[in-house]
């Protein structure tokens, strides 16, 4: 049995009370599920007629085109961020003081400003200044600026959460600066991260959908083209919603499987990141990593 | 620039709609994410599963989708509500997810001898719960608790594609008036992080205040 978190086994009597409530609440859950169905088909919400536009190959071929420009604006977004993303935690890591301010600056900047503001700024207010770009780069861009700022305070995190001794012994080795960053720090750090950036990838594919909101087919504006089309707009964002969940879900399954493994193998250095959605949270596990690691370590 | 200070009445408005989104669907979010987190940790299968399921779906739908589906999908089976009505159930069904994991990881860091040591005198589950457990772990997630509120100050701003008044549309509809959006959304830009800012500093207090000596 897998036990519930508090404590050792339940005695005879918590048994008992806990088969009432689980009858009790099943009921209760059953009910609600009931009333739902209910109403669905009440409303002739369940008609096979509304759902029927989606067994047709072409609204499934539709979809699934807005699915793939989805994954297609992620990746390459992804990609960006992650380029930006590592020369911020370089660069805010560096000795240099003007480089880490400007660096800090443009973190502290860009993840305190809501994303789809800079989609907007991206798409409306570029073309004033005569920068002409496709609807695609017009979110790719917004997607990567947002996301730079934040992987590089994940990048940041990874590398500040390995000990100390890593760089000084690259540096007793008589390496320089670049070589232990390069040779001895990311390489171990990197290993650390993964969880952490599949875990924001997932983040930045929900986001992409703010692409409907300037008129980038994919597949969140599908849906709604494919719901008005068919007058089913329930039907065809539940469609939808059914096609971000499979993905996220393996994404974030995946996530957890890795940082699991982290766990196993490097103990309490790597990130947490399941449950995390700012940040902030990944920052002050990084801390407390890392208080926990010099307490130990010392 | 001077865009931006000829309508400052329209950001500190626009300001103040988001301040009140989010803190409104923050206080719901808390609640909802607790007693999930108290769900998913009890003893009790159903209540387990209707937990999981219902993080898990809600959570891995992009936030738009969920509007969308509250604006568009819910009229159809007779769920009519204004869109700021709207947009705080959506903004507080998200954002409990995040509540319900963050709470769930400080339950999981209070050790087990305290539930132990509950059950021993006799407490049962509930109060056990709420009594010993959840004040502790309350207090350990602080930090990350805030930082899923500025998270949302920040989400809040997709209330701006249900035609909900607030930061961004003020920044919106000042570019559109003045045909000069750059420096509405930079207005807009340093209006949210004179709202994120501050509530990180907020919430570094709040740490402190609340924090057990040990």
């Amino acid at each position: 049995m897998t036990a519930p978190f508090l404590g050792d086994a339940l005695g005879p009597r918590g048994r008992r009370t806990t088969r009432i409530v689980s009858v009790l609440s099943a009921l209760v859950i059953a009910g609600f599920v009931a009333v739902a169905i209910s109403r669905l088909g009440d409303r002739g919400q369940l008609d096979e007629s509304r759902w029927e536009p989606f067994t047709d190959p072409s609204v499934q071929r539709f979809l699934l085109e807005g699915l793939r420009a989805t994954v297609e604006v992620a990746v390459v977004s992804m990609i960006g961020a992650i380029v930006i993303g590592a020369l911020m935690a370089l660069a805010r890591l560096s000795r240099t003081p003007p480089v880490r301010w400007l660096a800090t600056t443009y973190v502290e900047f860009f993840r305190g400003v809501p994303l789809i503001l800079l989609i907007f700024f991206s798409a409306f207010g570029l073309p004033s200044y005569g920068v002409d770009l496709s609807v695609f780069w017009y979110l790719a861009l917004g997607l990567i600026i947002y996301n730079g700022a934040v992987l590089g305070e994940i990048f940041r995190a990874g590398i500040l959460s390995l000990d100390r001794g890593q760089s000084e012994a690259a540096y007793s080795l008589g390496l320089t600066y670049w070589q232990s960053m390069l040779l001895v720090v990311i390489p171990q750090a990197a290993r650390r991260m993964i969880p952490a950036i599949v875990s924001q990838l997932v983040t930045l594919l929900k986001d992409t959908s703010l692409g409907a909101a300037i008129g980038y087919f994919e597949l969140l504006r599908r849906a709604r083209v494919t719901g008005e089309f068919y007058v089913n707009p329930l039907q065809a964002l539940f469609v939808a919603a059914v096609m971000y969940i499979i993905v996220n879900f393996a994404l974030s399954r995946l996530a957890r499987w890795l940082e699991v493994r982290q766990r196993r193998r490097f103990g309490a250095g790597s990130i947490s990141v399941t449950g995390v959605e700012d940040l902030a949270v990944v920052g002050a596990q990084a801390q407390a990593a890392m208080g926990g690691a010099g307490g130990t370590a010392t | 620039m001077s865009v931006v200070f000829d309508n400052l009445d329209v950001f500190l408005e626009g300001m103040r709609r988001t301040l009140e989104l989010s803190v409104l669907s923050f206080a719901i979010a808390m609640v909802l994410g607790t007693i999930v987190a108290g769900f998913r940790v009890s003893p009790v299968p159903p209540l387990r599963w209707a937990g999981t399921t219902y993080v898990e779906l809600v959570r891995n739908t992009p936030l738009l989708v969920l509007m969308f589906i509250m604006v568009f999908g819910f009229p159809s089976i007779g769920l009519t509500y204004s869109y700021y009505v709207s947009a705080i159930i959506v903004l507080s069904a998200y954002t409990g997810t995040f509540v319900s994991e963050t709470v769930r990881s400080g339950i999981n860091a209070v050790s087990t001898g305290q539930a132990e040591a509950a059950r021993a005198i006799g407490l049962t589950f509930p109060q056990t719960l709420s009594l010993v457990v959840m004040p502790q772990a309350l207090r350990t997630v602080v930090a990350p608790l805030g930082g899923i509120f500025i998270a949302l100050l920040k989400n809040s701003s997709l209330a701006v594609a249900i035609n909900v008044p607030e930061l961004t549309s003020a920044a919106e509809d000042i570019g559109t008036a003045t045909a000069s959006f750059i420096p509405a959304y930079l207005g807009a830009a340093a209006a949210y992080l004179m709202l994120t800012v501050p509530s990180g500093f907020a919430v570094a207090w709040i740490e402190r205040k609340v924090a057990i000596k040990r």
